[in-house]
């Protein structure tokens, strides 16, 4: 867990130009929801817990989550956590994805009654 | 074998009247040898197969969050041990299609073994980190091994644990992955007696080769791989294929490789390079790199066939829905299949006529002969991963 507070710390400055930007945060996102969906409980699912309560990598049910904003989820996303098995998606997945996600996992929509 | 209760039944009523308990009759036993489990991973089920007849016979459901669940059978053959994500073991009897036993055991978990004798299921757990060992029958804890380290901060903490096989002489071995080592647990022994040896940089994921002789862990944290002679113990962990791309850039791992099935052919190893297009061929007399073969993505599953004539390989999303072929003796690709979207896993039949594909997105196993390298049967099943043959109750590691 030590690596993974270090090396989320250099995003901050980046996370809140991407917060502070309006336009970014309030935009509708262009992005297939069904398949993202599909995506985040599988793929995500296969380290994190198919109901997002962990594995390999921690939790990530909307009490896990609480001191993270959407947009900093999604550059966790972006760029990976050094040090650990989480790997860099943003050949994979584009921003308005990855801000999904993270709006997603925030709410808790995908992990609901279980 | 619900189907078969029915009959039962009836037949049950019309000898009203006579108590003692009814053997079947000769046409409705049956044996499990060509039996297997599939995991249905979002739905928390499993499809008993039969893979003489390409059928299912059964679905049995309530099995929790099977994300990379996996199986082992008792040493009848007639139960699966399943290892859920969520703490669960489950014992499933394959001829009535229910469950046994079912015990929640830990919060997280990554698979498991049963032992030698077929007394113990040991699980794997990542929370809390360590292994926890059942009796088989009952699933009544028999030991709790908790992985103490000492973490970087110098404080007492408890490791993940990975890669849990059963070895020779009755022992367990598993690997601690934020701790670099490499336990082995001898169930002779009340209580067992545990062993540490210092490994590699994280292992991930773990194998015993067929003989149970090399117990050889893939590493997350740095190139090459631990291994350990369990007939020479005393040696420690020494460390094969170090440095294999050394000064390349590494590519992002979107999914960690897997060694079970690991392919061993002409005493040559083929394993799966973390984070690279490649699969990597090692001497086994020396283990040194003969090759690294390029494939199409970052491979997940590298598995021999029973023959150990052709090597098939899968891969890591985004490139997983085709599976690649390579000749073991020539050691090039001959057939790229595309079975389906999110391969998962695949299961050779015992003696290796077929393989089972299963893809997790495309909801379905598409069957192929390892012959023609054509298709010979789909079924379908809900977001299908693991597959597991009951041939694997008689084969050390599995």
């Amino acid at each position: 867990m030590k690596a993974r507070c270090e090396s989320v710390g250099p995003l901050v400055g980046f996370v809140l130009a991407v917060w502070l930007a309006p336009a970014a945060s309030m935009a509708e996102l262009n992005v297939d929801e069904a398949e993202l969906e599909n995506f985040v409980i599988q793929d995500c699912g296969s380290c994190h817990g198919l109901t997002m309560r962990g594995g390999l990598g921690p939790p990530l049910r909307p009490e896990d989550l609480e001191q993270l904003p959407a947009e900093a989820i999604a550059a966790i996303i972006r760029e990976g956590v050094d040090g650990t098995a989480m790997p860099p998606w943003k050949a994979l997945l584009s921003d308005d994805e990855m801000l999904w996600i993270g709006r997603q996992l925030k709410s808790g929509a995908l992990v609901a009654d279980d | 074998m619900k189907r078969l209760l029915l009959p039962l039944a009836v037949a049950s009523t019309l000898l009203a009247g006579c108590q003692s308990m009814q053997a079947p009759a000769p046409d409705q036993l049956r044996g499990t040898g060509d039996l297997g489990l599939i995991i249905e991973r979002a739905t928390g089920s499993v499809l008993v197969v039969d893979h003489s007849e390409y059928e299912i016979l059964d679905r049995v459901e309530g099995l929790g969050d099977l994300s990379h669940a996996s199986v082992v059978y008792s040493r009848d053959a007639r139960y699966g041990y399943v290892f859920g994500r969520d703490g669960g073991l489950t014992k499933v009897d394959l001829l009535t299609g229910t469950i046994d036993e079912r015990v929640i055991q830990s919060g997280n978990s990554i698979g498991g073994a049963i032992s030698q004798d077929g007394e113990y299921v040991a699980v794997s757990n990542y929370e809390p980190g360590g292994v926890n060992v059942f009796d088989s029958d009952t699933l009544e804890t028999v030991a709790e091994i908790p992985a103490t380290y000492v973490n970087e901060e110098g404080k007492q903490d408890q490791s993940k644990t990975v890669g849990l096989v059963d070895a020779p002489g009755n022992r367990f071995v598993f690997s601690l992955f934020e701790a670099g080592e490499i336990w082995t647990v001898d169930m002779l022994t009340t209580p067992p007696d545990v062993s540490r040896h210092d490994a590699g940089e994280e292992p991930y994921d773990a194998l015993i080769t067929p003989d149970g002789r090399y117990y050889i862990a893939g590493l997350f944290g740095e190139d090459g791989l631990s291994m350990m002679d369990l007939w020479n113990p005393g040696q420690g962990v020494q460390t094969i294929l170090p440095d294999y791309g050394k000064g390349e850039q590494r590519l992002p791992v979107y999914k960690m490789p897997h060694l079970e099935g690991w392919a061993i052919a002409d005493g040559n190893a083929f394993v799966p390079a973390v984070g690279r297009h490649e699969v990597l061929v090692a001497d086994m007399a020396d283990w040194s790199m003969v090759e690294r073969i390029p494939v199409q993505g970052q491979p997940v599953f590298v598995m021999a066939s029973p023959d150990n004539r052709q090597i098939w390989v899968s891969f890591a999303h985004p490139k997983n829905n085709v599976v690649q072929v390579i000749d073991s003796q020539t050691r090039e690709i001959i057939r790229t299949l595309e079975p389906g979207k999110s391969v998962l896993h695949m299961e050779f039949t015992p003696r290796g006529e077929e393989v089972w594909v299963s893809s997790r997105d495309s909801d379905r196993i598409t069957v192929y002969s390892t012959r023609t390298l054509e298709e010979v049967a789909r079924l379908p099943a809900r977001k299908p991963s693991g597959i597991f043959f009951t041939n694997r109750a008689h084969a050390l590691g599995l």
